[in-house]
């Protein structure tokens, strides 16, 4: 099975930036979300992503920027080359790759 | 916080109620755990959605009454069927004046006739696109109104009960960790289902019982909750993104297809059409792999092959595009399919005013149990969703306008550690332990293999401590385990009970179906336990 290499940006906006490594196993076709479920459930369950629909594109919410382009994570695929992942840079930073995406008037006041 | 009607969900039966409310003249505010119309089941409906329209041949709600109870295997409560079938015309008409986009022959509503339905009764939004277009339509009618409030990122931890009655909800902001009281006159739950629990399902993130376990929490009682519809042709291989695992079913009402399996046989006798109901066809696809004539990845082929570009490219436009980005060329590759966890006919009970056994708690769309017995027919989910929601945002609104705001005492809940678990690790071992022996064939072995899983899964998640602050990722997990766990542990005794077959849940040690066995089993909490009626 191919390793995929993660590099991830984590952190609130309270604290410096930090990024970590992980590796992934993956199969070609798999994407970035996979990887970051896998990292969830093997590696760091404290790593904080937005995802809801998990595959379809339906739900729009895994937005992150992977090697300094805005993508879905559910949408991206994994390679064996490193991949850097940060949260989207102009949205406020929530934690890790969770930016608060919501509009304006659906959120608490 | 403080409103007059609290309605927890944004999919389809939230977003409805909260029209429907705020119509009758109360203020109205919609949390949802996610982004406002974004997660939960309605976005990613593909295509229909059933109602007797009469618009492709002469129909009447009555016909569509009558294949619905036949599909819900005897156990429908009929009252509430009744109102998903009578509503049904009014509200895919107002929907349709919201433009919502149904698609159309000339001025004629299309309807396409789904497996189960005795005529084209189902409508449904080109290309693909019915759960998208239906979202976006309702966000956009709360948007204009000005009695709404809408609320992302709350999710609600549990209801509160004083002297009896609902009179709101405790919520965690998810992105800064705070607890947030809400007062409130009336509430809705329209959570969605228990999709979640299993490790293949068509459903989002959401849909991990949440609901259910706050209305067992509350008093409430939950029926049917052994019936877990299986989609029988779920996208299985080769992998996909972008698309919804249900995706084939629309090609299906379109192109018929043609099921194989290994040796090339079309097993359910559907002569390329598509008529096979979900119980039905689910059943016959596992005994095909069962009998080791599946697919390599373990489900069987689907098969457009006999499709030309040019008739694909008619009926899909767009999509046939998204399926070469993926690789796959319809003309030339069949794909597999198998069954994957879709929807649950039970849920929590409630009468034909949606109104719970708790005084001033109400429950709308698929968290209602009740109206598709032991099989829920094609189409049906979101006009059950439409067609309560309105009902129990106008009983909601109703009941409202007439009790003072309660005023909630502040609570807190009791400092509490961290277990020493992964809880992203437990939620994927308890789906697949789901999936294994809670999945659509069941056996008395399996079963107490399963519960006795979950059963030791409690000790680890009996208390919830607050999150840690901002984002607490692994918090918001353990929240979803201890909630998985409570609705996997309804799903499973009640599936070791039900000693027969019926529908969604077949016992492979008691294959009848027995006229005993025609009633509902019906949970509620007492003391932290299950307690199992009926």
């Amino acid at each position: 099975m191919s390793k995929a290499k993660l590099k991830i940006r984590r952190g609130a906006p309270d604290a410096p930036a930090r990024y970590e490594r992980y590796e992934v196993p993956f199969e070609p076709g798999q994407t970035v979300l996979d990887g970051l479920r896998w990292i969830r459930v093997h590696l760091d369950p404290t790593l904080a992503i937005r995802f809801s629909c998990i595959n379809a594109n339906a739900c729009k919410e895994c937005m992150i920027r992977v090697d300094g382009k805005t993508v879905y994570a559910c949408t991206t695929r994994l390679t064996e080359a490193e991949m850097v992942l940060e949260p989207l840079p102009n949205k406020a930073l929530v934690k890790d790759l969770v930016t608060e995406i919501a509009p304006p008037d659906e959120r608490l006041e | 916080m403080e409103t007059d009607v609290l309605i927890i969900g944004s999919g389809a039966a939230g977003m409805y109620a909260g029209l429907a409310a705020a119509c009758a003249g109360a203020k109205v505010l919609i949390v949802d755990r996610s982004l406002i119309g974004r997660g939960g089941a309605t976005v990613m409906a593909q295509m229909t959605v059933a109602v007797a329209l009469g618009e492709e041949t002469p129909d009447h709600w009555e016909h569509h009454l009558a294949d619905t109870l036949k599909a819900g295997r005897g156990l429908c409560d009929a009252a509430l069927s009744q109102l998903l079938c009578e509503d049904a015309p009014a509200r895919i008409r107002e929907m349709d004046g919201w433009g919502v986009g149904w698609a159309r022959a000339g001025n004629r509503i299309r309807q396409v006739q789904a497996p189960g339905h005795d005529r084209p009764r189902c409508v449904y939004v080109d290309f693909v696109n019915t759960g998208p277009a239906v979202s976006k339509t309702l966000r956009a009618q709360l948007q204009r109104t000005p009695e709404i409030t809408r609320t992302g990122d709350l999710l609600v931890t549990d209801l509160v009960i004083e002297e009896d009655r609902c009179v709101g909800a405790q919520a965690v902001h998810v992105p800064t960790g705070e607890a947030v009281s809400i007062a409130a006159k009336a509430t809705v739950i329209a959570a969605g289902g228990l999709t979640r629990l299993y490790a293949r399902n068509s459903a989002s993130l959401n849909m991990g019982g949440n609901g259910y376990a706050i209305a067992l929490r509350a008093g409430a009682e939950l029926l049917d909750m052994e019936f877990v519809q299986f989609f029988p042709i779920g996208h299985l291989a080769p992998r996909m993104v972008g698309m919804d695992p249900i995706m084939w079913d629309p090609f299906r009402y379109k192109l018929g297809g043609r099921l194989l399996n290994s040796r090339m046989d079309e097993f359910l006798a559907e002569e390329g059409k598509y008529t096979s109901v979900r119980d039905r066809a689910t059943h016959a696809i596992l005994e095909e792999v069962a009998a080791g004539r599946g697919t390599p990845h373990g489900g069987v082929w689907l098969s457009f092959k006999h499709c030309s570009e040019a008739e694909l490219r008619a009926a899909f436009g767009p999509v046939i595009e998204r399926l070469a980005a993926n690789g796959i060329d319809l003309t030339r590759d069949m794909i597999e399919v198998a069954p994957i966890a879709h929807y649950h006919m039970g849920g929590i009970r409630a009468d034909a005013d949606l109104q719970t056994g708790v005084p001033h708690l109400f429950a709308a769309g698929e968290a209602v149990g009740g109206a598709n017995g032991a099989n829920r027919l094609s189409g049906n989910a979101i006009t059950e969703a439409f067609t309560f929601g309105r009902r129990a945002g106008l009983r909601a609104a109703a009941l409202a306008m007439k009790t003072p705001m309660p005023s909630l005492k502040a609570s807190s809940g009791p400092p509490a550690k961290m277990p020493e678990i992964n809880p992203a690790a437990e939620i994927a071992d308890l789906q697949r332990v789901m999936s294994e022996h809670v999945g659509p064939l069941r056996s008395r072995a399996g079963l107490e293999h399963a519960l006795q899983t979950i059963m030791e899964l409690k000790e680890h998640c009996s208390t919830l401590p607050a999150p840690r602050g901002v984002f607490d990722a692994e918090w918001l997990d353990l929240h979803d385990l201890a909630n998985m766990r409570l609705v996997a542990e309804c799903v499973t005794r009640a599936a070791l009970a039900r000693e027969e077959s019926r529908g969604a849940h077949q016992r492979e040690d008691f294959p009848e179906t027995r006229d005993a066995w025609q009633r509902h089993q019906r949970f509620r909490l007492s003391e932290g336990k299950l307690v199992v009626q009926g």
